[in-house]
């Protein structure tokens, strides 16, 4: 076995040196985002349904100003699993927007109240449109953005990740960029639209900081206090678990349905390990007393 | 191998169809009687695990396709949908997507399985050669179906490995505007690697028969590589011996599967995969699925575009030439000592190669690329053909049974149990 | 093949339950795949929401007019019978129908002026006319189907022809007078 261990040994060499060279030169810029304790985290992980409800607000009051999601229908929310809002509460909320719907008889568009069976209205009518506005940008829709953003875990952390179930790289990823605004280092001068942030690849991102303290206003608890603190980082871990619920509305009955095929899986291979323990005792090599 | 049919029909109406269809006779002597050499370890079991993928793969496939949209337009939504609105949708998509990884696993085990033991050695040569095909069919299959949700990867994944053919000289140009239907990937491409997507499973399956037929013709290899030399001896009945075993390995199987499927679903995929493709905006750093890692770094270790396609098609072809280019007699690396080594070399290589692919395309990535390409093929130009000629194998045993008993006589050949001991579990 | 069968004797019923065991398990994990595979086939999600009331204004359909509309990708009939067609409706003899029903069950009551229909055939799903003024109305005033001859009355009634049964009365109520909801 020298030949492989000597080859093993050289491999195992080249990818610890290598794996050194810092990951971020490759993603241009950007420090790894730290890792958040989620109540979605890990196995048993299900959302907390006050602060879907909260991140909803964060999103409808901020976000949705010029971000869409379009994939997300208002009827979702009041679905299990999600933020459980009442269906009395969704055909509210639905009604408060407006929705293009036509043509008429007389061939025309439209505006009524949503309903629950519409889709988020897009804040711009085509992406031309959402960039005149947002000096160039775009404002990605937001429908599965929470799944569509990662950052690279590197060796061996990425191995590890298949035992820990870490797979909340898109939500660490968004909330500390939602909080990673910072000045940008001296000498360096920034565009007109352009701001600096500690966690974005390439450091500079054209959404400016949009959460701030107090900002909005969460629903008072029995003592007349906010149920949560009305702090831009409450804001940002608010609406990151809302949105990873809108990229992921199944995720509690993934989960659930898993903890069950798994647990069936393994004792029906139990049980298979044991008739075929029993059936292979048949032949005389295996028979009890030969080994 | 397989002799004479046993098959005795008991009713009237199986003698009837007996003697019109002798289906249930080859059902009964296929995989009922068919005898399997009785040492036959857990790397065994996963021809009957690919055989259960392809078809979770296909009934998964084809229930997909009834709420699937192919069109450039509406392509990413319909997935969407299918992962919102239709009833277990997002389970059923997520068995297709990570099937696909676990398909690949199945069939990395399986090839290094017959690499290992030499099940690509005569009389195997041409079931050695299907396998090879349904290899190659795999991927054009999981590369078109990774289109198809129409997203960042999928768009330029298409791109890049559609450009590949336009290393070709002189018609490569055509050849790639034949396969987009355009100027560039676009709708046409998507609606046509849909189609294909949906016809060639069913072709491998087609493949996978002739494949399973051949394997029946010739009999199971073995670890020891010792051909079968007395049935009764040697071998037992199919069912309910290598039934129940694989059953009991489906199922430990199906566990890390459905871990992948409802815990880390998205795990073995890209994240990139899951913004709308966009012609105008290439990701950053653009990689194919794991398992076509390794053919991916070949490709980028040659700085010449042509020399890069047809080494990355060398790598893939070269397999099928391993008949001939292994020159021992013995099968089983069990027996040899320096192959082995050179076999495990060689599979750290292919590790190595996949973690190649995945780093971007700068030094020392791409030296490193080179070596390890160059490692690659040094297993099948230099390793196996020399080693045949110079390379003392160990004492084979007499027979599958003498290994089977001698093991349990307490190793009665050190030889065979120092091989052995270095081996999974090779009894069950 | 090497099968000795001497060393299976004993303890024969542990066995029978490991393997009865065995099957049941493997037989409820088939029934547990199956079921995700037969649920995807029902309506999604988003069909079901899709098919929630609607509301449909009867101002601009004039006397003795009749406008279309789909509900669950289904097409409604709404009809503004005149005084006539609502007379002769009523005035028909219930039991001599082949699907027997007073015009009285098939409207609202003091609104008797409105009908509403499912515009599918009974017999084969084709499209009855008679809806616009102008097309074929058949031997009875109400709706013609040209696919195989079917002839319904001012009340939607199975008159002559092959169809079975009367066209049916989808659910539904008024808001107001002008205004109904169906669903």
């Amino acid at each position: 076995m020298n030949l492989f261990r000597t080859t093993l040994a050289a491999c195992a060499a080249i990818i610890i040196g290598t794996a050194a060279i810092p990951a971020a030169q490759a993603a241009g810029g950007g420090t790894k985002p730290p890792e958040y304790p989620w109540s979605f985290d890990g196995p048993f992980g299900t959302f907390d349904r006050a602060q879907l409800q909260r991140g909803y607000k964060v999103f409808r009051e901020v976000c949705s100003a010029c971000h869409a999601m379009g994939l997300v229908r208002f009827r979702n929310l009041s679905q299990k699993g999600g933020p459980e809002f009442t269906e009395a509460q969704v055909r509210a909320l639905a009604a408060d927007f407006k929705i293009m719907d036509g043509p008429n008889e007389q061939g025309e568009m439209f505006e009524r109240p949503g309903r629950p069976s519409d889709a988020f209205p897009k804040p711009f009518p085509n992406e031309q449109a959402a960039r005149a506005a947002n000096g160039g940008a775009y404002p990605p829709d937001m429908s599965v953005l929470a799944k569509a953003r990662n950052y690279e875990r590197g060796f061996p952390l990425f191995l590890f990740d298949i035992l820990t179930q870490y797979q909340e790289g898109g939500p660490d990823y968004i909330k500390a960029v939602m909080t990673g605004y910072e000045d940008p280092p001296a000498g360096t001068t920034l565009q007109p639209g352009q701001n600096w942030n500690k966690y974005m690849p390439g450091n500079i991102i054209a959404m400016p900081n949009v959460l701030n303290d107090g900002q909005i206003e969460y629903p008072k608890g029995p003592d007349g206090k906010p149920s949560a603190p009305e702090t831009a980082k409450q804001y940002a871990a608010d609406v990151t678990a809302f949105l990873v619920w809108a990229a992921e509305p199944h995720m509690e009955q993934r989960k659930r349905i898993g903890f069950q095929v798994i647990v069936f899986l393994t004792l029906f291979a139990g049980l298979l390990y044991f008739t075929k323990k029993r059936i292979w005792s048949r032949l005389p090599e295996h028979a009890p007393g030969t080994h | 191998m397989s002799g004479p049919s046993t098959y005795v029909p008991k009713w009237g109406i199986a003698k009837w169809m007996d003697a019109r269809l002798p289906l249930p006779r080859m059902v009964y002597d296929s995989f009922i009687a068919y005898p399997v050499p009785r040492n036959l370890n857990y790397f065994w079991t996963f021809g009957g695990i690919l055989m259960l993928m392809l078809v979770s793969q296909i009934i998964t496939g084809v229930v997909l396709a009834m709420h699937y949209t192919p069109h450039s337009t509406l392509a990413f939504n319909s997935v969407e949908s299918i992962m919102r609105d239709v009833e277990y949708g997002w389970l059923i998509r997520y068995m297709h997507s990570t099937g696909a990884s676990f398909f690949f696993i199945a069939v990395y085990i399986h090839i290094f399985r017959g690499l290992y033991y030499g099940s690509y050695k005569a009389p195997r040569e041409v079931l050695w050669i299907l396998g090879c095909i349904i290899f190659l069919l795999m991927m054009a299959t999981a590369f078109m179906g990774y289109v198809l949700p129409w997203g960042q990867m999928s768009f330029w994944g298409a791109t890049v490995i559609t450009n590949l053919f336009s290393a070709i000289p002189l018609v490569g140009e055509t050849i790639v505007t034949f396969l987009w239907g355009g100027y560039s990937v676009d709708n046409p491409t998507l609606t046509r690697f849909f189609s294909l997507h949906f016809l060639l499973p069913f072709m491998i399956f087609g493949v996978v028969i002739l494949h399973v037929w051949a394997l029946h013709v010739t009999g199971q290899n073995n670890p020891t590589g010792v051909e079968v030399k007395a049935v009764q001896k040697d071998t037992v009945p199919f069912t309910p011996y290598a039934t129940i075993k694989d059953a009991f390995a489906m199922i430990c199987f199906f566990v890390v599967f459905s871990y992948f499927i409802f815990y880390m679903p998205n795990y073995l995929g890209h994240a990139d995969n899951y913004v709308q493709a966009n012609p105008a905006v290439t990701p950053p750093h653009i990689v194919p699925e794991w398992y076509f890692l390794p053919f991916y770094a070949i490709l980028r270790a040659v700085p010449d575009k042509l020399g890069g396609v047809m080494l990355m098609g060398a790598a893939v072809v070269i397999l099928a030439f391993l008949p001939w280019l292994d020159t021992s007699k013995v099968k089983s690396m069990r027996y040899r000592p320096l192959a082995r080594q050179c076999f495990w070399a060689f599979a750290v290589t292919c590790v190595v190669l996949g973690w190649l692919g995945s780093r971007p395309a700068e030094q020392p990535y791409v030296l490193l690329s080179q070596i390890f390409s160059a490692l690659y093929f040094a297993y099948f130009l230099i390793a196996l053909p020399l080693l045949g000629l110079f390379e003392t194998p160990n004492k084979l045993p007499g027979s599958i049974a003498e290994s089977v008993l001698s093991k349990i006589k307490g190793g009665s050949a050190a030889a065979v149990g120092a091989a052995a001991a270095s081996e999974p579990n090779t009894k069950g | 093949m090497a099968e000795a069968k001497a060393t299976q004797a004993g303890e024969p019923t542990r066995r029978d339950m490991l393997f009865l065991a065995t099957g049941v398990m493997g037989a409820a994990g088939v029934v547990g795949v199956a079921v995700p595979f037969i649920r995807q086939l029902a309506p999604n999600a988003q069909t079901i929401a899709t098919g929630a009331p609607i509301e449909v204004d009867l101002t601009p359909i004039a006397e003795g007019q009749g406008i279309k509309m789909f509900w669950r990708g289904k097409l409604i009939f709404v009809r503004n019978r005149s005084k006539a067609e609502v007379e002769e409706a009523q005035k028909v003899n219930v039991a001599s129908l082949p699907d027997p029903q007073a015009d009285s069950a098939r409207v609202k009551p003091g609104k008797e002026q409105w009908l509403v229909l499912y515009g599918a055939c009974t017999h084969l799903g084709c499209i009855p006319g008679g809806s616009a003024v102008g097309e074929v109305r058949g031997d009875y005033g109400g709706w013609f189907c040209p696919c195989h001859g079917s002839h319904y009355d001012t009340s939607g009634r199975i008159r002559k022809g092959p169809a079975p049964a009367n066209l049916p009365v989808p659910p539904y109520a008024f808001l107001n007078d002008s205004k109904i909801r169906i669903g």
